[in-house]
């Protein structure tokens, strides 16, 4: 990596950028279709940038995950319900909306600056500099990620996916049609 | 930066070293497999209509380069580029342009990560014959793939078109189910390859027997949902014309609307590449040892690219043999197979696949022959369970006798639509 310590450094920062530009792009634009497409570009470049840290398996998950198939479904959710302009759909309306979240907006920047200019923290949860590299190079790039998810921490993911059953029952109860008819 | 030292198989039969050399072979392989990929691409459309006229006892393609029709190929291109451009009124211009190019790249891209050949000996080092050998390659193609639906459901939207956009809607509907029973049929090969990467899958398959006898029912449900990815009869729902007059390349014409064409084979043949390398070992050559070991020559690399070319041949052969045999799903029999079918099978697949290889474990039996046969017999009771007991003849029935009038009427219950309540239709 060292060789290309040039090369490294300008592709991630390209990537940096177009993910930045694709953000904005994102929220300004007025058809709906072509936000969620701007989003996808955002993943993409989130990726690349995965790939970039030795994240491999964050990158190829990124990609199946929300390009290939919630943005999927967000594309055809907005084709379905052929969404019009951005205006008519908006949850902010009226000066003081736009003015409260133009001010949390400032708030999350300052946030950020705040958290830059102190140093990285220390504790039991930050690992060393080589440590992705030593897990990386024994359990390969999978298992780097699968060996904490399902034998360090498994009661809390499997608690996280029983949240995620009892959303799933929820959407699929709200959706019935009996329960629309009767409200 | 596919240069990382843990993105190259590490082997003691000198693999490149620096940096310019690896680089250098990268283009080289590059460029020769998207040119022979493109050349194929355009010749299937000559061989699909060379076997749909061999099947339906017609000559097919006979005027153009000989009586072979050769040159059919080239013809219908600059047919296509010489072609007036059309637009719909009030499309989206940038996604109604951008939409063929992104239904073509997924499939293109999926390439580079699919081994071809056993490692070419150069003077330069040990040439490994895949573009790039990731640590993830399986799950890249997995990503990769899953985006080709994009083209699809943006040509519909953008066409400003009701019959494309019912195209889209459905392709983008169908991919996403299908997609979720593609994904889990591929678990099985990573539990018994115990990794991700492609290289690793096949020298598993080359070490005991391969994923097609291993893994027998994620094979089928895995060509059945890459059939459906690749938009093929019998799931060409997307641009059924008998109702959508073209679904979602309606509005198409010229170049645009052969890009989709191109996207479409090139779609079939990643697929039966991918399903070669999964399920019937890749490049490795049957019954023989001798392909995978150490000193790899020249003869060794054609050999196997021989093999790989055949068994990709193969399975192109059997897409197109099934689009001009099989007839189209209607809409809900395509969801029906797919929800209630493809996903509760894989995953009960998986479950069953999992504790086997932990039991064989645990009984200390090694992959090796023993552990193949066991995993084979397993899978031919699995597979007449499914077809006898659980799938009682709805979707594969015999053709050798009329079913009974009582059956008929029961499988036809079952698989119509529930009777439509009131209320709808008012």
């Amino acid at each position: 990596m060292d060789n290309f310590g040039l090369f490294y450094q300008f592709h991630f920062y390209l990537f940096g950028v177009i993910a930045i530009v694709a953000a904005v792009t994102f929220v300004t634009r007025k058809s709906p279709v072509a936000a969620a497409m701007w989003l996808v570009v955002v993943m993409f470049c989130l990726a690349a940038e995965y790939v970039m840290l030795d994240a491999q398996f964050i990158a190829a998950v990124q990609v199946l995950v929300y390009a290939g198939a919630i943005m999927v479904i967000f594309i055809f959710v907005i084709m379905l319900l052929n969404l019009g302009e951005a205006s008519d759909i908006t949850d902010v309306r009226g000066i003081w909306g736009k003015l409260l979240a133009g001010f949390v907006g400032l708030v999350l920047i300052a946030e950020l600056g705040l958290l830059t200019r102190t140093g990285i923290p220390s504790g039991k949860y930050v690992v060393g500099r080589d440590y992705l590299g030593q897990q990386l190079a024994r359990y390969g790039a999978v298992g780097a990620v699968a060996k904490p998810l399902y034998q360090d921490y498994a009661l809390a993911f499997e608690l996280t996916s029983v949240i995620l059953l009892v959303a799933i029952s929820g959407a699929v109860i709200l959706g019935r049609k009996e329960f629309t008819r009767a409200r | 930066m596919p240069l990382h030292p843990l993105l190259q198989i590490v082997d003691p039969q000198a693999p490149i070293t620096g940096y310019t050399t690896f680089i250098i072979f990268s283009i080289i392989k590059l460029v020769i497999v998207f040119t022979v990929y493109m050349v194929a691409a355009a010749l299937l459309t000559l061989a699909e209509r060379k076997i749909s006229a061999w099947m339906q006892g017609r000559r097919g393609p006979n005027r153009v380069g000989g009586r072979g029709g050769w040159l059919q190929p080239a013809a219908d291109g600059i047919k296509n580029f010489m072609k007036e451009e059309t637009e719909p009124g009030n499309a989206s211009q940038p996604l109604f342009s951008m939409a063929p190019a992104l239904s073509f790249i997924p499939a293109m891209i999926v390439w580079s990560v699919i081994p071809f050949a056993s490692p070419l000996p150069t003077r330069w080092g040990r040439v490994d014959l895949v573009v790039a050998d990731l640590p993830i390659g399986f799950l890249f193609i997995l990503a990769i793939a899953s985006l080709g639906v994009y083209g699809v459901v943006l040509a519909g939207w953008a066409s400003n078109n009701k019959y494309s956009f019912l195209g889209g809607l459905r392709s983008s509907a169908q991919m996403v189910s299908y997609e979720v029973a593609l994904g889990m049929s591929t678990i099985p090969v990573i539990l018994l390859a115990g990794n991700v990467t492609m290289s690793q899958i096949i020298r598993q398959q080359s070490h005991s027997m391969w994923n097609v006898f291993n893994l027998t029912v994620a094979f089928l449900i895995f060509f059945v949902a890459s059939l459906a990815e690749a938009n093929r009869v019998p799931f060409d729902l997307p641009e059924a014309e008998s109702e959508l007059v073209a679904g979602y390349h309606t509005e198409y014409s010229a170049m645009k609307f052969s890009l989709f064409f191109i996207a479409e084979y090139a779609n079939i043949v990643t697929a039966s590449a991918f399903m070669a390398t999964l399920f019937l070992g890749g490049w490795d050559i049957p019954f023989t040892g001798w392909d995978n070991a150490a000193p790899f020559t020249v003869l060794k690399t054609l050999l196997t690219l021989g093999c790989f070319l055949t068994k990709t041949g193969f399975f192109i052969f059997v897409f197109i043999w099934i689009r001009w045999t099989v007839p189209r799903f209607r809409y809900d029999q395509l969801m029906s197979l797919g929800w209630r079918v493809m996903i509760p099978v894989a995953l009960g697949y998986i479950v069953l696949i999992a504790a086997t290889l932990l039991v064989l474990q645990a009984i200390g039996i090694q992959p090796g022959p023993m552990h193949s046969v066991i995993l084979l017999a397993e899978n031919i009771c699995a597979l007449l369970l499914f077809f006898v007991l659980i799938d009682e003849g709805r979707i594969i029935s015999p053709a050798y006798r009329r079913a009974r009038e009582q059956r008929i009427l029961r499988l036809r219950g079952r698989s119509t639509l529930p009777p439509a309540t009131e209320g709808v239709g008012k």
